[in-house]
């Protein structure tokens, strides 16, 4: 881990809670960490579970969803269904490897502006006693490691099975 | 618009706002950067893109270098996206492919690193540039405005904004949880600075309201429900029952003389309880509209099922109904003004000033009451154990300023206090004394009327009140209530007794706020006030549109305030009234009927019911008239068929790939 390492964070924030806090951060001169790099969208409900593993597999190191609180939602019930989603989606980043604390969920009001200093301060801390994820550059490894793996099965077996394994290939 | 070539042409302009972003962002390099992104064409920094030389710019360019798509790097798209896409479709170009980029209140207002801010600001226009290559033409469809307008809350302020309305000549609704209007106003003696009367002016505006053939008033009611939007909301009002039938009702009193209860009995919810009130009972002589009505809780009839009803045969007009239920009307109007007030500070949560516990410490709002010539003493300011005050003490600040209670200055209370000294001074010729932490007289006439009163010989220690108590420590404090305080101008802790306290109290959200503010799909600022869509821009709009906001809900006001709030709102509602239409934001959700599978895992989802199922085509399809573009049923569809104008996945993966792709 380099010594100078700065989480690189992408934050789908909701355009009537979260963003509006956001800008009222910006306007109550809120300093903050420079980490965050903030997508609108109209709604928490909006974010769709490949934009998280997108952003992971295009190198961020930390995701951070603002929505609307519990009841507060501008479009009723999109905060919930963002819930859900995050929810399930949680338990494949387990399975990932990729850690609980770089994806996050935060209920933010558009008058919680001190909250989204607190949030986006706090996970680039918990970001960088994490290090980072880096999943380009584990994808690059497994990508090798299978290639050495198959490489050194065909270079290990006799042409015969490689043929009769490759018709197994093709019947699947 | 593509030249006939089919090449994306990117005008990208960075905004200095001054030294607000070129401050902290180094404008020049962003702008240089910029020019070296795929398919900028043209790239420029500029002092003040807003302003009308800059706009004429983004023009200029959209002619000359025949570009057909614009990225403003600036503020926030709360403030300003309408601005660029104005100026863009005023060169011929949709106005839908202009992109704003929030690099004020999401970069150079909140990190003070250089190099930082613009490393930000390099992934975020990158991020636009890549996304407003995927942008398409849109429209902005057309709804009409209904001319109907619903105030909710009838003190002054919505008193203001619906004579303002309906003089206009649309129809108004003007919605009061109390039995009558004219709320905190209609309590009070005189009013601050010019000691005018407070009903001398509010009372002709009262009966305006209940006679002005444009506003339909209904008291005791309380909007149940609001659904639909702008221009369109359909809201239903839930109407207390007064078991009178306000119609037949001329407010003549005979049935409260007529009462079975010959004296007044129970505590007079107007009066802040210092008087007494009979089971049937008018707030106050002017109320409006002047019926009488019977509360429930003491009238014998409902709870005894036992009285001779004598209300009943001395009403000449028959208006009493016992049989009276809750109903519900339902109304549909274009815009809706949220009027609903303050809730005063209850000091019961400073118990060191001794509220409730030594019956002699008021409120200020209690000793409105007392030195009304119309409330319960008749204006006479006597005190609870009937002893007329020779000494006053008004403490300031209570409730306001302060990290357990409220942090806010509740900004009228300096002014009140400063007439109730005088007024308390004009009743009782006792010695009144304020203690405050700071006067703020700021307002026409304000500053003169402190001076007024230093020379009529009120006193005015500077000083937060640490104690009122009963424990006399000399003879001169015995049976009175001692003021314990650090005189910060004299620079020593002093005791003062006196026989009567009033505590400024300060002001805050009403208690169901909350519940309000939901109703209405509006936000609340941190303190619990309803939030504006703009500080100093837009201060009576909220976050949706037609709803607007009036007086005290906002934030603490006085009157003059308040009324002239009412009217900004009124005239607001106006605009978008006598416009007729309102153009909606393009970014409903389409399906792509070819990719479609007919799951129907998005028909649950959507919150508006705006999907059904198409059983000939077995396909879903969206009316887009409910669709609110929300996004979530795009985010849902497992094959991708559903998408939304303005945030399709490919815009939006372009921007995941932009911000990232400096590693």
């Amino acid at each position: 881990m380099p010594e100078t390492f700065e989480p690189r964070i992408v934050a789908f924030f909701c355009n009537w809670c979260t963003y509006t806090a956001a800008d009222l951060a910006g306007v109550s001169r809120m300093r903050h960490a420079p980490n965050a790099r903030i997508i609108r969208l109209m709604c928490s409900g909006r974010v769709d579970p490949q934009f998280i593993l997108e952003a992971f597999a295009r190198g961020a190191d930390g995701v951070l969803i603002g929505g609307c609180h519990p009841n507060d939602c501008h479009y009723i019930e999109g905060n919930y269904k963002c819930l859900r989603r995050f929810r399930l989606l949680r338990r494949m980043l387990d399975d990932m490897g990729v850690e609980e604390k770089r994806c996050r969920l935060e209920w933010i009001s558009a008058s919680e502006g001190d909250k989204v200093k607190r949030v986006i301060n706090e996970m680039v801390e918990q970001l960088k006693a994490l290090g980072p994820l880096d999943l380009p550059g584990r994808f690059r490894d497994w990508d090798k490691e299978v290639a050495e793996l198959e490489h050194a099965a065909s270079a290990a077996s006799a042409p015969c099975d490689c043929h009769a394994h490759k018709e197994e290939a093709a019947h699947a | 618009m593509d030249n006939g070539d089919g090449k994306v042409r990117i005008g990208f302009y960075v905004c200095h706002c001054g030294t607000n972003i070129a401050g902290t962002v180094d404008v020049a390099s962003v702008a240089k950067y910029a020019a070296g992104l795929p398919g900028v064409a043209v790239s420029r920094d500029y002092k003040y893109m807003c302003s009308d030389p800059g706009q004429d710019l983004i023009g200029e360019d959209i002619r000359e270098h025949g570009l057909n798509r614009i990225v403003v790097a600036a503020c926030s798209p709360c403030l300003h996206e309408a601005t660029f896409r104005t100026a863009t479709a005023r060169a011929g170009l949709n106005p839908f492919f202009c992109h704003l980029v929030n690099i004020r209140e999401h970069a150079s207002w909140v990190h003070s690193d250089r190099a930082a801010a613009t490393a930000k600001v390099y992934d975020l226009i990158r991020a636009a540039c890549g996304r407003v290559r995927h942008h398409k033409a849109l429209e902005r469809k057309r709804v009409n405005v209904r001319p109907e307008v619903l105030v909710v809350g009838g003190g002054i302020a919505g008193i203001q904004a619906a004579l303002t309305v309906a003089e206009s000549g649309k129809k108004v609704y003007l919605v009061e949880r109390e039995p009558t209007i004219g709320g905190h106003m209609a309590m009070f003696d005189k009013t601050f600075p010019t000691l005018d009367c407070a009903a001398c002016i509010l009372t002709p505006k009262m009966s305006q309201v209940k006679a002005h053939p444009n506003i339909t008033l209904w008291t005791y009611s309380e909007v149940a429900a609001v659904e639909g939007f702008v221009g369109n909301f359909k809201v239903k009002v839930r109407r207390k029952p007064r078991y009178v039938n306000e119609e037949a009702c001329v407010g003549c009193m005979e049935c409260v003389d007529a009462c079975i209860y010959k004296e007044p009995k129970f505590e007079d919810e107007f009066n802040q309880r210092l008087g007494k009130r009979k089971p049937v009972y008018m707030s106050f002589p002017q109320a409006t509209p002047k019926v009488v009505q019977i509360d429930p809780e003491t009238c014998l009839h409902f709870k005894t099922g036992k009285c001779k009803q004598p209300c009943i045969a001395s009403c000449s007009r028959n208006a009493f109904d016992f049989n009276q239920e809750e109903r519900f009307e339902d109304i549909d109007v274009g815009a809706i003004i949220v009027a609903t007030g303050f809730k005063p500070f209850d000091p019961a949560r400073s118990p060191k000033y001794g509220y409730g516990h030594f019956p002699n410490v008021y409120t200020s709002l209690e000793v409105e009451r007392l030195v009304n010539s119309a409330g319960p003493t008749g204006g006479e300011v006597v005190m609870r154990d009937g002893r007329k005050p020779k000494s006053v003490g008004i403490v300031h600040c209570v409730g306001s300023r302060n990290l357990q209670t409220n942090r806010w200055c509740s900004k009228v209370c300096c002014m009140y206090s400063l007439k109730l000294a005088h007024l308390i001074k004009e009743h009782t010729h006792a010695e009144v004394y304020n203690f405050y932490i700071d006067m703020r007289t700021p307002g026409k006439g304000y500053e003169e009327f402190y001076n007024q009163l230093l020379e009529e010989g009120v006193h005015f220690i500077r000083g937060k009140v640490a104690e009122v108590t009963d424990w006399a420590m000399t003879p001169e404090e015995e049976g009175k209530l001692v003021m314990r305080v650090e005189d910060t101008l004299a620079g020593f802790v002093r005791r003062i007794p006196v026989d009567m306290v009033v505590l400024a109290v300060g002001l805050e959200p009403q208690a169901d706020a909350q519940g309000v503010r939901r109703m209405f799909n509006i936000s609340c600022s941190s303190e619990g006030f309803f939030l504006e869509r703009h500080p100093k821009l837009a201060p009576v709009d909220t976050a949706t549109d037609g709803v607007y906001l009036a007086g005290a809900c906002q934030g603490p006001k006085d009157i003059p305030d308040s009324v002239a709030q009412a009217g900004a709102a009124a005239a607001q509602a106006m605009a978008l009234i006598d416009k007729g239409y309102i153009e909606m934001e393009p970014n409903a959700a389409f399906i792509d009927s070819e990719e479609c599978s007919g799951c129907k895992s998005c028909i649950p989802l959507c919150p508006y019911t705006a999907i059904s199922f198409d059983e000939v085509t077995v396909k879903a399809t969206i009316n887009e008239a409910l669709c609110k573009g929300c996004g979530t049923c795009v985010a849902a569809c497992p094959s991708g068929s559903i998408k939304q104008n303005l945030f399709e996945d490919v815009e939006i993966f372009s921007e995941i790939e932009e911000v990232l792709a400096n590693a």
